[in-house]
């Protein structure tokens, strides 16, 4: 009985870890393969490592067979990771495009104004 | 008590179980001890000598600002920021975070739950030596430089100042990794070491406020130490993330360190509640009203906490759509609140409530805690906060949540348990005495400083215009009657604890698993596993210990 | 400290028991739940500088691009391949020590060294030949090839995500070099191998974190 349960969950190991080789090899021809934006490549990228990350963690790391709570740490430690992304990226990505209405119409002429006398220093 | 303990034991030492845990080994054999309620105490005084000496900056800054006068100031405008800076460090990473959750918490946590000890007793002794360790090398940044950027440590000022900023910022970092393991094995004693019968609904609500706590820990302070890992690169490498020269972004650390830094305000404000969650019930001896509602707001505020740390950030240069996404989202931050405030309150409504010292700070953290978490919404609200971002308003708003509500809270838990902890009552009318003088003296202090704030004093600043001398001046005054209460209070504990053990194990008739074994417990907390039948806060019905041996 | 005799019932308690456990499998549960909280913070705290990399990556493109055509993706695979091996190892060095095979344990944990080995050589010459290059963070990078100035961000990041990575590889092999002595001590049965499981445990979580550095840092263009 033990002997069984032993072989076969060696054998699902070593399935796991050919099921790894073989994404990486994916992910490293993907990244010579142009798909025509490079947020599409990435995109690509994440993704298998996404797929490898969750092989790793259910098999290697026997999520699939713990109890429940300590795959619930793992998941929110990693939503908890992507609030933290999130975030500043709404910042970044918004600085100088969302601006109220009153700013707008003082934002325009003030800019205008200021670009000559910064022309000395090197330009953004 | 002694005859309680039949089981014959074989190594020699059995009748060891029965001594006290304070007079249970040498002095060596505390430093090395992995007894929760040793570390709980050793952390105790720990942190009551950083509140001394946090406390000594404060009175030191408010001297200074008695006069406006140049001629009249105690110290230059360079020492007075690196007291300032120290006041705020020393505070918040050495006596506000610790306080509740490594001192109390850690005694009383697993007495509540029914366990011999925490869950990993080891990683608790290396917590308290790694908090010894942090604080010595902030002591260490103190004197070799000292530090002048608030305790913020915001970019790019402090990459470029000179003073002990990557020693202050390392002493935080050492000290984070002493709170996320606090956390740990508060959230592993929680899942794993509740004795029988005690399912999650049953739990203290002290226990709740706790966990919801270990959660922030667990999660945020990380990114505290690669926030200040960052922060040390930058200033030894100047890899440039933090520096517009270098084109990097000055307000991502302010991300970074709030990301960290407000769920910390909440590290530092659910452990109060916990412990206001307790005193009401028992000092009203009424059961609680809205236990679940209580229980699920603690970790509603533990989650929320993280997602509104953009209101600190108004005026950086962040963009107006986080702005307003972020103010939109702290206020969420008032409904858990309200609800357990409102829970508080009902509680004693129709209770029998007795008005010892406990009781009394627990009504003062109410008044407080309200002003504090009201002017809160005043500051979360975007377009108000522009107005008072960085004026006394704000100084005088986290005073209200950090000294009026967590440290009053500390207060009335030290009073609470100090009969538990030490054995000995300590003289109940100095206590109220000392609890009128706290509380006068606080509110005299802060109360001005939101006139000030509103009227444009900007905090941090080491001189001010004539016309707001006279506020200055009550709030100097104000901090002297506080430093009188602390005083009179010092003095009462410390006599305390030159008596013979004299507290009944449960002198305010609590329900919860502490106040049914001995004042001081023996070392292994119970002679047998408790089996818990009852429900919390069931004062309604006669009491049915659920500890044997218990008298 | 006293034994554990003094809980009714638990007569013949094994030795590793602690005795403010029920019993082992409570400790067990216990530890495992205490490592898993552990390593959610290991998360959050490379999540901050995957954060820092990423929000910069978006503002600097075409400085992360420049600066990862300098890094070499064959090492990098290579690298990414004797990590997924050392963690195929690690995982069956702790069945082995669940089966109380020890001399079966021992080997694989040997094993995952040596792949733990690999992967710093490997590491070793990448580091030197940036050095050589001039390919370092922020003030010190003296990279002569021109490219966007930025790249000396870039570098900061690289150098800080490998870096503190590698520093977990070191304390890694030294958890490992421990429990493997342990090993052949004969500590560990299928009634107790803690140990092994949870530096199992932060061992894969190292390799966790390289799955998400390679593609990042070696195969954005």
């Amino acid at each position: 009985m033990s002997e069984h349960v032993h072989s076969s969950s060696a054998r699902i190991y070593v399935v796991v870890l050919l099921a790894l080789l073989f994404l990486t090899i994916v992910t490293v021809g993907a990244a010579y393969v142009n798909f025509g934006s490079s947020s599409i490549n990435l995109i690509i990228a994440v993704l298998i490592a996404t797929v490898k990350a969750t092989l790793v963690a259910l098999f290697f790391m026997h999520l699939r067979h713990d109890p429940p709570v300590n795959a619930i740490i793992f998941v929110t430690s990693l939503i908890f990771l992507g609030l933290f992304l999130l975030f500043p990226l709404i910042d970044i990505g918004s600085r100088d495009k969302v601006v109220p209405y009153g700013l707008r119409m003082q934002a325009q002429p003030a800019a205008a104004k200021a670009a000559p006398a910064a022309a000395p220093a090197p330009s953004h | 008590m002694a005859d309680t303990v039949a089981t014959p034991k074989a190594h020699g030492h059995g009748e060891h179980h029965d001594v006290d845990y304070l007079h249970d080994g040498s002095l060596l054999s505390w430093m090395t001890t992995v007894d929760h309620k040793k570390l709980g105490v050793m952390y105790l005084w720990s942190v009551l000598f950083m509140f001394f000496l946090g406390g000594v900056f404060a009175l030191l800054i408010r001297m200074e600002l008695f006069s406006s006068d140049p001629s009249k100031a105690m110290m230059d405008a360079q020492t007075y920021n690196k007291v300032f800076t120290l006041h705020g460090a020393i505070m918040v990473f050495l006596f506000i975070i610790p306080s509740i959750p490594a001192a109390l918490g850690n005694f009383v946590l697993p007495i509540m739950l029914g366990a011999k000890d925490v869950a990993f007793p080891r990683l608790n002794l290396a917590s308290f030596w790694v908090y010894v360790t942090g604080a010595l090398i902030a002591v260490t940044a103190m004197v070799t430089g000292g530090v002048d950027t608030g305790w913020t440590f915001y970019t790019p000022y402090s990459t470029t100042t000179d003073g002990s900023v990557a020693l202050m910022t390392f002493a935080a970092f050492v000290l984070g990794f002493s709170s996320i393991l606090t956390g740990v094995n508060f959230i592993a004693t929680v899942h794993k070491l509740r004795a029988p019968g005690m399912g999650w609904f049953k739990m203290p609500l002290f226990v709740w406020g706790m966990y919801a706590t270990a959660i922030i820990q667990v999660l945020a302070t990380p990114v505290l130490a690669i926030t200040l890992l960052l922060l040390i690169m930058e200033r030894t490498f100047g890899v440039g993330v933090f520096d517009p020269k270098l084109g990097g972004d000055p307000v991502l650390f302010q991300h970074f360190f709030w990301f960290y830094s407000h769920p910390a305000v909440y590290i530092m404000i659910l452990p109060g509640m916990a412990i206001i969650s307790e005193v009401i019930p028992t000092m009203s001896q009424k059961t609680f009203f809205g236990y679940k509602a209580t229980a699920f707001s603690s970790v509603a505020i533990a989650i929320v906490s993280f997602v509104v740390w953009g209101h600190h950030m108004f005026t950086s240069g962040q963009s107006q759509l986080a702005g307003a996404i972020f103010s939109f989202l702290t206020f969420l931050v008032g409904i858990p609140s309200a609800i357990k405030v409102f829970n508080w309150i009902t509680t004693m409504y129709k209770g029998s409530i007795s008005l010892e010292a406990p009781m009394l700070y627990a009504l003062m953290f109410l008044i407080l805690f309200g002003i504090g978490g009201l002017t809160g919404l005043f500051l979360g609200a975007m377009s108000v906060d522009i107005h008072l971002h960085d004026t006394y308003f704000v100084v005088a708003h986290f005073h209200y949540v950090m000294m009026g509500s967590t440290a009053i809270a500390f207060l009335a838990g030290l009073h609470y348990w100090w009969p538990k902890m030490f054995g000995r009552m300590y003289n109940e009318s100095a206590a109220r005495i000392a609890a009128v003088l706290v509380f006068i003296g606080f509110n005299t202090t802060f109360l001005p400083q939101f006139l000030l704030g509103s009227r444009g004093m900007p905090r941090r600043y080491y001189n001010y215009l004539p016309e707001f001398t006279f506020l200055h001046q009550v709030s100097t005054v104000g901090s002297w009657i506080l430093a009188l209460g602390f005083i009179i209070m010092a003095g009462y504990l410390f006599a305390s604890l030159r008596k013979k053990f004299d507290a009944p194990a449960n002198p305010w008739h609590g329900r919860s698993l502490e106040w049914q074994i001995a004042s001081p417990p023996i070392t292994h907390n119970f002679h047998e596993v408790p089996v818990v039948t009852a429900e919390p806060y069931d004062y309604y019905r006669p009491f049915e210990p659920s500890v044997k041996g218990h008298h | 400290m006293s034994s554990e005799s003094h809980v009714a019932g638990h007569g013949a308690e094994p030795s590793f028991r602690q005795h403010h456990f029920i019993n082992a499998e409570q400790q067990f549960d216990t530890s495992k739940l205490g490592m898993w909280l552990f390593l959610a913070t290991e998360i959050l705290m490379f999540g901050g500088l995957f954060v820092g990399y990423g929000l910069m990556q978006s503002v600097y493109p075409e400085a992360w691009v420049a600066g990862h055509h300098h890094l070499d993706r064959i090492m990098g695979a290579v690298n990414t391949v004797f990590l997924l091996c050392s963690s195929f190892t690690m995982v069956m060095a702790v069945h082995a020590a669940s089966q109380s095979e020890k001399a079966k344990t021992v080997r694989y944990l040997l094993g995952t060294l040596v792949f733990a080995a690999g992967f710093l050589v490997i590491k070793y010459f990448e580091y030197s030949h940036k050095f050589h290059d001039g390919l370092l963070p922020g003030t010190h990078f003296s990279y002569h090839g021109g490219g966007p100035p930025q790249q000396a961000m870039f570098f900061g990041f690289y150098f800080a995500m490998t870096g503190l990575h590698g520093f977990h590889v070191v304390v890694g092999m030294a958890l490992i070099t421990w429990i493997m002595l342990r090993a052949m001590r004969g500590e560990f049965s299928s009634a107790y191998y803690t140990p092994v499981d949870l530096v199992g445990l932060y061992w894969h979580l190292v390799d966790l974190i390289w799955i998400y550095l390679f593609p990042l840092l070696y195969l954005v263009s």
